[in-house]
């Protein structure tokens, strides 16, 4: 606690001229040591994330070259290789689960803002905010039971759909949000002018509202991109190409699980590499949402 | 672009819109449902097996198909309290210094780093787990703690590195953005004049957060805990890569052990057998029927602190 000891200010010195009564020295140490525990506790949360960042940039830089995003996994034992089937494959699955999860959350989410002000809206609105919390592995033992079941093997579908009902709530509530951020005369002037309620809502309001919609999505895409669980029994991963929806497909989270616990230093040089690639999409995304949000979710308006 | 305004106004439409929209808001809840209709049908043969037998005996045995979950309940338990005992405290110091103490540069800066935790994927905190936390905990903690505090039979043993106490700090530094987040929302909602006429009373800057604004927040800030707390209970993949996926019940923390959502992990793509797939599925639904059960309760206690307020985006 380097402030306690800058010295306290004599409170029993007669020369005082207050007319408070001083602070006591006790309560003021302790209003010191609090703020200095409070300080600390900053320090101790940033460390690990200082820490993370580091060491991956460290890590996965020197793994990154021409290969890593051209060439498919070497054999063990055999060094070089990367990681593109995975990267394509998670392309794929994240846009089979965009695909389906966006459209629907949109949907919700015009629902809650439009026509759910009422008992109805309040069941859709909890359910949404407690399915955000079901565990995503739980997620991935439905897709499982839904798809690999009734297919008879993994593939890249079984994957897209886990992870798009992981984005439907996150995208309903936000889509929700920034639609009532859109004022209540804009609404009003276009039924004035003898505009139907559905042609409003999505020329007018759901226009106004675009950049906010869009963070929305951004954000739910970046909770699914670094998603692994729902994978694990979906889409299985795959050592080689695969360009077919149903058959099983490497992704790169679940790449970066595989090699992180496996026993070769060439593949903990991959999952590194996986691992920052991954990343910098996530933050990507994030920082662009954060920078959209700061110009003002309405800016369309 | 066509004019808006052609011909006359047709309810058809507009009928039409309304009900797709109710649609996909119902398809809400249908997910939600669908989800329970799937875990119990698929957990049904075990549930007939075993019965509630099944939570209170940590016998997992797949090659003579005898199956109790008792060890995995023990290992999510144990694991998450481990991370709610080190990440509250660190949550609810950095949320108060936060909108109480730091200067409004910095403020922007620290909600945006700690936001920033709660975005990197379970996989690369297990992958940073694997190569760094572990070998530091085999190498400089373990033997520490075991010297200082393994007469309370909670650090003895050889220090793998891998185990519980692995689990549980890699849990704390992932629910700790969650906790503050939530924390700094209840907080900056506690109105203004209270700060001021708890500090017009003479307090200090302590005294104030203490009783003007923790003691108001204090329901908000529960609610943000026990969120966190869900998060804790399904957490997969960092606990699966340094739990160990040992499923037994041992008091000390050093020791491998298994929760819910890794045994799921580990063994759920290779079940072979009915019965056996059954049994994870079935671990699947009482892990989802405990985190919407904590998840509802939390939710529920947040709002009755922020009710009426406009609740920021999820960023």
């Amino acid at each position: 606690m380097a402030s306690l000891q800058k010295p306290l200010p004599d409170m029993n010195s007669n020369s005082t001229m207050v007319t408070v009564p001083p602070v006591s020295l006790w309560r003021r140490a302790v209003d010191q040591i609090m703020t200095g525990v409070s300080v600390l506790t900053v320090i101790l949360v940033l460390t690990p994330l200082v820490w993370i960042f580091g060491y991956l940039v460290y890590r996965g830089i020197g793994s990154i070259n021409l290969a890593f995003f051209t060439q498919i996994p070497k054999p063990v034992g055999e060094v070089g290789g990367g990681m593109a089937n995975a990267i394509v494959g998670s392309a794929v699955i994240l846009t089979i689960a965009s695909l389906l999860g966006v459209p629907l959350g949109i949907g919700a989410g015009i629902y809650l803002a439009e026509y759910g002000r009422n008992r109805y809206g309040d069941i859709v609105r909890f359910v949404s905010d407690v399915m955000n919390g079901v565990p995503s592995i739980v997620i991935g033992i439905v897709a499982y039971w839904l798809v690999v079941v009734r297919q008879k093997h993994f593939s890249a579908l079984a994957g897209g759909v886990a992870l798009a009902i992981m984005m439907v709530p996150t995208i309903a509530r936000t889509t929700e949000q920034m639609l009532l951020l859109v004022p209540q005369a804009i609404r009003e002037a276009a039924y004035g002018l003898g505009v139907s309620r559905w042609r409003t809502t999505l020329s007018i309001t759901l226009r106004a509202a675009t950049s906010g919609v869009i963070t929305g999505c951004m954000l739910a895409f970046a909770r699914i991109a670094g998603e692994t669980a729902p994978l694990l029994f979906t889409t299985l991963g795959n050592q080689f190409w695969n360009w077919k929806l149903d058959q099983p497909t490497a992704a790169l989270p679940l790449q970066i699980y595989e090699y992180a616990k496996s026993p070769f230093d060439e593949w903990h040089r991959l999952a590194w590499g996986g691992a920052l690639v991954l990343i910098a999409l996530i933050v990507g995304a994030v920082s662009a949402v954060r920078f959209v949000v700061r110009r003002g979710t309405l800016a369309g308006a | 672009m066509t004019p808006l305004l052609q011909g006359k106004v047709s309810e058809l439409p507009d009928r039409m819109f309304a009900w797709a929209m109710r649609l996909c808001g119902l398809a809400v809840v249908a997910l939600l449902g669908l989800i329970v209709l799937e875990l119990v049908q698929g957990s049904h043969l075990s549930w007939h097996a075993f019965g509630w037998k099944f939570f209170a005996h940590s016998d997992w045995d797949p090659v003579e198909e005898s199956f109790g979950a008792l060890a995995f309940i023990y290992g999510t338990i144990v694991s998450s309290i481990i991370a709610l005992v080190i990440a509250v405290p660190l949550s609810v110091g950095v949320a108060v210094f936060i909108t109480e103490m730091a200067p409004v540069w910095l403020k922007g800066v620290l909600s945006f780093t700690t936001d920033l935790l709660a975005a990197i994927p379970s996989v690369i905190y297990g992958l940073w787990a694997i190569f760094m936390l572990v070998p530091l905990l085999r190498n400089y903690i373990q033997p520490v703690l075991a010297a200082t505090l393994g007469w309370t039979g909670l650090f003895s043993g050889p220090p793998y590195g891998i185990g519980m106490l692995a689990a549980g700090i890699i849990l704390a530094i992932m629910v700790i953005p969650i906790i503050s987040s939530i924390t700094r929302e209840v907080l900056s909602v506690v109105p203004q004049h209270q700060r001021e006429g708890v500090l017009a009373l003479g307090a200090t800057r302590w005294e104030m957060i203490r009783m003007g604004v923790l003691r108001n927040a204090r329901a908000g800030i529960v609610g943000g805990i026990i969120l966190g707390l869900g998060r804790a209970l399904g957490e997969t993949m960092a606990v699966t890569m340094v739990i160990g996926n040992t499923p037994q019940i041992e008091k000390s923390l050093f020791a491998p052990a298994d929760t819910m959502a890794s045994v799921l992990a580990n063994q759920f793509s290779e079940a072979t057998g009915d019965l056996y797939l059954s049994a994870l599925i079935e671990i699947g639904l009482a892990l989802f029927l405990v985190t919407i059960v904590v998840n509802a309760l939390a939710r529920l206690m947040v709002w009755s602190v922020t009710r009426g307020q406009p609740s920021k985006a999820v960023a």
